[in-house]
């Protein structure tokens, strides 16, 4: 056998990792508009996308009109992205739940900044946790994922995408400023060590195509517009048809369905990093660069004779209960640090019902939580 | 240009049995916007597959439902964001958007002027009815300087927009009024606004009895009708009025003609440069 060529290897910041990961999973389309600490995705997507034969890079006049001309694209065909901060993100909520409705695959990268309101534009935070999962009006599943480190920020946007295409929704990457403004040595992966996913496509003939109907997967196949299936879509609680409807039977049925493509596949959405937690008496539970300190602290408990362990969440949304479920039942003390009042604890608490000791760890002032201070509170107890 | 603009070719564009009866009121204007669209789309050629309609919120944007093209009934203000998008994805559709003169110059007034400004490939129809239908009746920015209307009991306070003027600063290709009185002429220009490259806009003063006519002294849609024959005239003649004559007199026709290259052309164009020069994008 040949030998196999080394992996490229690349100096990058988080957001830049971003845009090689989205690259590799075959996003060709970005709109955006510039807000800090998210900026260099789009400078970056700005340089690159015009490069491919098909690349399309666009400077739209806010977020709400980014969300709009990337959800345009995807219909289209396109594989999609844009990304911005706090208050760009709250500018996206409407088109977000459009997008959810709608079932338009695309990926929204929200590199959090301290809030609320214009905040804390340079500073690292995590205040957009709930805002991921509850932004926009109505009942309706959402797909959260983070990354907390540069190389996991090139893998969770490749995953992004192939989640957002497989059960065609948006899917939503939170990153928060250390991570994204990190610079590390990454590897690129080889073409045939990452699987990249299309939205699958109808094969029957037009008339035959229903575009909102259930399927084994749950989820529909999407042509690109001007394939030859006509269709409407539209964001009202529409039928199997795509006409808007308010037959209880029928507004029953979408919604149910929108839920159900998320639900039946929680056990390839949630992702989670698990070290040390068999028999740990104490576990971290962390995302995003706080995940990094936590790691730094649980080794040192570890050299110290403690038993601890750290359960890292690469999914926030649908909250990886199960694995939670599983530390909860055995660990005496669950700690869970992070950059704002307690936006995941509550979840840990939620699945807790009492078992374990919760233990908090919660800055809002900007600065990053280091692993002395989880470090101090695992020796608690 | 066909002689047929009966039912007859509007049914071939209809999606028989699936949504009607319609939503609009009877005597609204907004059936006659469709049925022009319809007309010059069949005139001009194009197939049904590669339209997109990309409709607002509000009466204007439940017309996409009954048409058999790729229909898009987007959120209120925004359809000309979704729009751009569609056509940089894919310029070979004929990208036509429908909006309420309180979806494109309200909420969207924002996305209406950025996209005449980019010169986007995209017809924007605004269907100007003078206020917000849908919502029950409430004041836009289209509503006249002392008319009535639910959020303006004692008379409209603020002036309203010229939207003829607004699109041409921003640099839209081609603008555009016509009136659903004025059909023949309508028509003519939609042809036109639909078969050029670049930002085409085409405001069309279409009556809301319902909402509008009721609080403004218009009993029935006839007597709205009569109103839009009298008061629009022809660009050409409204310009030699004297000052005085103006009041109340409301000028149609074509405003604005250029031939610039839609921002997809100059797009490809750039990546084509690239190509030439063959650098690698990864
Ligand atoms: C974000 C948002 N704000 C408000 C509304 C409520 N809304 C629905 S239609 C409409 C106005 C419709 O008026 P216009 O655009 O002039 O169209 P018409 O109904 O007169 O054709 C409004 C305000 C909405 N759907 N979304
Ligand atoms: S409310 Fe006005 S705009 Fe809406 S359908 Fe009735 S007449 Fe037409």
């Amino acid at each position: 056998m040949a030998r196999r060529k080394k992996h490229k290897e690349i100096f990058a910041l988080g957001n830049e990792a971003v845009v090689e990961g989205a690259l590799l999973a075959g996003c060709s389309f970005y709109a955006g508009y510039p807000i800090t600490p998210s900026s260099e995705i789009m400078e970056i997507m700005a340089a690159r996308l015009p490069h491919l034969e098909d690349g399309v890079f666009m400077q739209m006049e806010d977020e709400i009109a980014s969300m709009g001309a990337a959800i345009g694209a995807s219909m289209a065909g396109r594989k999609v992205m844009t990304a911005t901060s706090g208050p760009g993100f709250s500018l996206m909520q409407e088109h977000i739940g459009y997008a959810v409705m709608a079932e338009t695959p695309l990926v929204v990268v929200n590199v959090m900044r301290g809030g609320p309101s214009t905040g804390l534009p340079t500073s690292p935070a995590q205040g957009d946790v709930q805002q991921a999962r509850w932004g926009t009006h109505g009942d309706h599943p959402i797909i959260v994922l983070s990354a907390s480190n540069v190389q996991e920020c090139l893998e969770m946007t490749i995953t992004a995408f192939n989640m957002a295409e497989k059960y065609r929704t948006p899917v939503i990457l939170l990153l928060d400023e250390v991570t994204a403004h990190t610079r590390e040595k990454i590897e690129i992966p080889h073409a045939d060590e990452y699987e990249v996913f299309s939205r699958i496509v109808p094969n029957m003939p037009p008339e035959w195509y229903k575009p909102f109907e259930e399927t084994v997967r749950g989820v529909p196949p999407m042509p690109p517009l001007g394939a030859g299936y006509r269709f409407h879509t539209t964001g009202l609680t529409h039928d199997r048809n795509g006409f808007p409807t308010s037959r209880p039977d029928e507004v029953v049925d979408l919604t149910e369905r929108l839920h159900r493509k998320i639900d039946q596949f929680f056990y390839d959405i949630q992702l989670v990093d698990e070290v040390d937690t068999d028999g740990a008496d104490i576990v971290v539970i962390a995302y995003g660069s706080v995940a990094r300190s936590a790691e730094y602290a649980v080794q040192q408990a570890r050299e110290s004779g403690i038993k601890a362990g750290l359960l890292k969440l690469k999914t926030l949304f649908p909250y990886p209960r199960r694995h939670t479920d599983k530390v909860l039942a055995h660990a005496k003390t669950v700690v869970v640090p992070e950059m704002n009042m307690g936006q995941i604890s509550r979840e840990v608490k939620r699945v807790n019902m009492g078992r374990a000791t919760v233990r908090t760890i919660n800055r809002v002032d900007g600065q990053i939580v280091t692993p002395s201070e989880i470090l101090k509170v695992i020796m608690q107890g | 240009m066909s002689e047929f603009t009966g039912n007859e070719i509007i049914h071939q564009y209809l999606r028989h049995n699936k949504r009607f009866p319609h939503v609009l009121c009877a005597g609204c204007g907004h059936g006659i916007v469709l049925g022009t669209l319809i007309r010059s789309i069949h005139d001009l050629g194009l197939p049904k597959d590669d339209v997109v309609i990309v409709a607002g919120i509000g009466c204007s944007g439940r017309l996409a439902v009954y048409v058999d093209f790729n229909t898009i009934h987007t959120t209120h203000g925004r359809a000309l964001t979704f729009a751009t998008g569609i056509k940089m994805a894919n310029p070979q559709l004929k990208v036509i958007c429908l909006m309420g003169d309180g979806d494109a110059l309200s909420i969207g007034g924002n996305h209406l002027i950025h996209a005449a400004r980019r010169n986007v490939g995209i017809t924007a129809l605004i269907l100007n009815n003078n206020i917000y239908g849908m919502t029950g009746g409430q004041s836009s920015p289209a509503t006249p300087l002392g008319a009535k209307s639910m959020t303006s009991p004692f008379g409209q306070l603020e002036k309203s927009f010229d939207t003829v003027e607004l699109a041409r600063g921003a640099g839209a290709n081609f603008v555009a009024r016509g009136t659903v009185f004025h059909v023949k002429k309508l028509e003519n220009i939609m042809i036109e606004a639909i078969r050029r490259p670049g930002f085409n806009l085409v405001e069309t003063l279409t009556p809301c009895h319902t909402q509008f006519g009721r609080k403004n002294k218009y009993k029935s849609p006839v007597e709205m009708y009569k109103w839009l024959k009298k008061a629009a005239i022809d660009k050409e003649r409204y310009d030699e009025l004297p000052e005085d004559k103006r009041e109340g007199r409301i000028p149609i026709g074509v405003f604005v003609e250029r031939e610039r290259d839609g921002l997809e052309e100059r797009y490809a164009k750039l990546r084509e440069s690239f190509r030439k020069t063959s650098q690698g994008g990864r």
